[in-house]
């Protein structure tokens, strides 16, 4: 369990171990191992859900056997909850971030995700325009992008806490929160104007349709049944993934790490350590964004098309996801953003059976999700309580 | 003596509470120097207002001949004044170990903070055991010497003690005075805000007597630890 300001933080106990076994452990397997447990659980967990559900309902329309449906499409249902449950850890860690060193939900961070994937469109179609998509190196290509993506949405963050929450500190809490829609409106409305001008649409086509190695599917034996997975969904968990242990080693093992779980836990003494109280702040925002921008680059390639109003439903998802795990809580984050997306992707994959209901109703559960947590466990599931005991 | 801090006709506010009233204090390169005084009288205030973290409304503070009033915190700290702040203030999930590396965060080299740590557990053998052990389950007094062994990791020129025997048990009392003592004896400046009047008074040179907000009274320590009013308001005698 871990707040910001423990980190994604192997316990302590791992301190006794000779350094080099150390470092292995806190900064690769214990992370990798908390991820696999998490999404072993959720996956299983949500199996037997599903199979009680083919129990209870066995034939939800006439010749549709719903167990028999559910077996066939498992192994893509958790595929593709994988890969969109790690793009909302990525969002959610934006939120916690932020939250866990200013207890203050950034509400702009969707538009920080959005403007992430309009950046990584604009790079690529750049080149495409330039006409040397087709010989750029696969992985050299990936990695400018979200990397490109990451540094303007995290310089952005950095920007936007400068401009707009700064100033209002030590305000009632509703007026940075009032400043920070007020921040994405004029973040839509800018990219808006700004893609209409320049490009008369701002339907922003990846030119993915150029690069047959991102969008030919892979087709994955499992047992008797074959499942087409997009190269898309690979590149976003090992982008995920990659990240995820690079915050993990950034939040634990270094100075600055270390300074911001200070900063989070209390800022005065921080300051009276010498610490730029300030700097910390900015630098947090520019983490939480720049995780945003990946975010959101990877978003874009695996959608095809992305606009600049794109960052509301997966902004607000991993919002959910992240109240879900618990707010300001680094593994929270994670452990909220792969749930919501295993949920979503079996409610996709069996709510189609349903006469009546249908895949539209998958965003009202998760919806439904956050509500019901909000009432009945605010604290989420990883629930230490937020105000920290001095 | 060269003059290390010196306070001119500070005025500190918290909204409209007026809080310090033109505070005037000096401290010289090498002493302990107490302020004492009831509860809000503006103890804490005075120390907070020397390290940046409330803002003075007028007047100044001079640390080594350099104004330092309108300084950050963080800028302060930097000059060398350290500050163990009223209630510890220890991070609570960071452990020892992380807290004492934050204690030298303006410090470079690995080296020199390892070394200073091991000094830190000389004077605390204590903490040493409790290395990997988060701030927030340590003991009042631990947590004591850990707040005290922060604030030294940075090696300041002079330290602010917020009533460092504040929860204590008598005999822990008596140690952290030990230690202070010796901190001082190395070399650092002390100025020491407590409770404890009498034990205070006891092993610093000189003392001021504050009441709400003003100083009231300044002299050599023994001399504040014989005057009859001293005693009666504050040392508990009759
Ligand atoms: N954050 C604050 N907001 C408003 N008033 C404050 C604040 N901090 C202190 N005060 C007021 O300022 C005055 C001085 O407080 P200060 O904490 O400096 O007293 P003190 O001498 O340290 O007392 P104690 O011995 O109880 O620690 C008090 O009247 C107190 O109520
Ligand atoms: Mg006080």
């Amino acid at each position: 369990m871990a707040s910001v300001s423990r980190g994604l933080a192997a316990p302590s106990w791992s301190l006794r171990l000779p350094p080099a076994v150390r470092w292995v452990y806190d900064y690769l397997l214990y992370p990798i191992g908390q991820m696999l447990v998490f999404i072993i659980g959720a996956a299983v967990v949500l199996t037997l859900l599903a199979y009680l559900l083919a129990a209870l309902v066995p034939e939800p329309r006439p010749n549709i056997i719903l167990a028999d449906q559910i077996s066939r499409q498992l192994p893509g249902m958790i595929i593709s909850g994988i890969s969109i449950g790690f793009v909302y850890a990525m969002i959610a860690l934006g939120y916690t971030l932020v939250y866990g060193v200013l207890k203050f939900i950034n509400f702009a961070h969707s538009e920080i995700f959005m403007v992430g994937s309009v950046v990584g469109f604009e790079i690529m179609r750049r080149i495409a325009d330039s006409g040397t998509l087709q010989q750029w190196n696969p992985v050299v290509l990936i990695v400018t992008v979200v990397l490109v993506s990451m540094l303007v949405s995290g310089l952005l963050a950095v920007l936007i806490e400068r401009i707009a929450y700064r100033p209002l500190r030590g305000a009632p809490r509703l007026v940075p929160l009032i400043s920070a829609i007020g921040i994405s409106f004029f973040l839509i409305d800018f990219v808006r104007a700004t893609e209409a001008i320049t490009r008369n649409d701002f339907n922003l086509r990846y030119p993915t349709d150029q690069l047959p190695w991102l969008t030919q599917s892979v087709a994955l034996q499992f047992g008797t049944t074959t499942v087409n997975v997009k190269p898309t969904s690979f590149i976003v968990v090992g982008g995920a993934v990659l990240t995820l242990l690079a915050l993990n080693y950034f939040v634990n093992g270094t100075k600055l790490g270390r300074g911001i779980r200070a900063v989070a836990q209390d800022q005065t003494t921080a300051a009276l350590m010498g610490i730029n109280v300030n700097f910390m702040i900015s630098l947090t925002f520019f983490v939480g964004g720049a995780f945003g921008g990946a975010a959101g680059s990877l978003f874009g390639m695996n959608v095809g098309t992305v606009t600049p109003y794109v960052g509301f439903i997966p902004g607000i998802k991993a919002f959910t996801a992240a109240v879900l795990g618990g707010i300001g809580n680094i593994t929270g984050a994670l452990l909220g953003g792969l749930t919501l997306g295993l949920v979503e992707a079996f409610l996709n994959g069996v709510l189609v059976y349903f006469p009546a209901l249908g895949q539209r109703y998958t965003d009202i559960f998760a919806f439904s999700v956050l509500i019901l947590i909000l009432i009945f466990r605010p604290s989420g599931l990883l629930g230490e309580r937020v105000d920290e005991k001095v | 003596m060269a003059t290390l801090l010196e306070l001119k006709n500070l005025h500190t506010y918290y909204g409209q509470i007026h809080a310090l009233k033109g505070i005037d204090l000096t401290v010289n390169e090498g002493e302990i120097v107490t302020l004492v005084g009831a509860n809000g009288a503006g103890k804490s205030t005075t120390l907070r207002t020397i390290s940046g973290i409330v803002r003075a409304r007028s007047g100044q503070v001079l640390f080594n001949g350099q104004d330092v009033t309108q300084m950050q915190p963080h800028d302060i700290a930097r000059m060398g004044i350290g500050h163990v702040p009223e209630g510890r203030r220890i991070f609570p999930q960071l452990t020892v170990h992380e807290n004492l590396e934050i204690g030298a965060w303006n410090v470079k080299s690995k080296k020199d903070i390892e070394e200073r740590i091991e000094h830190v557990f000389q004077l605390f053998p204590r903490l040493k055991e409790r290395i990997t052990q988060l701030g927030g389950t340590l003991s009042g007094g631990e947590q004591q010497m850990l707040a005290i062994g922060r604030a030294l990791m940075a090696m300041p020129r002079v330290l602010l003690l917020d009533e460092p025997s504040m929860g204590l048990a008598p005999v822990l009392v008596e140690g952290i005075f030990e230690i202070i003592q010796r901190i001082n004896e190395q070399g650092t400046t002390i100025l020491l805000v407590e409770q404890n009047a009498l034990m205070a008074l006891e092993v610093a040179q000189r003392g001021y007597v504050l009441q709400t907000g003003k100083v009231v009274l300044h002299a050599p320590a023994r001399d504040l630890l014989a005057d009859e009013a001293v005693r009666k308001a504050y040392l508990g005698a009759h």
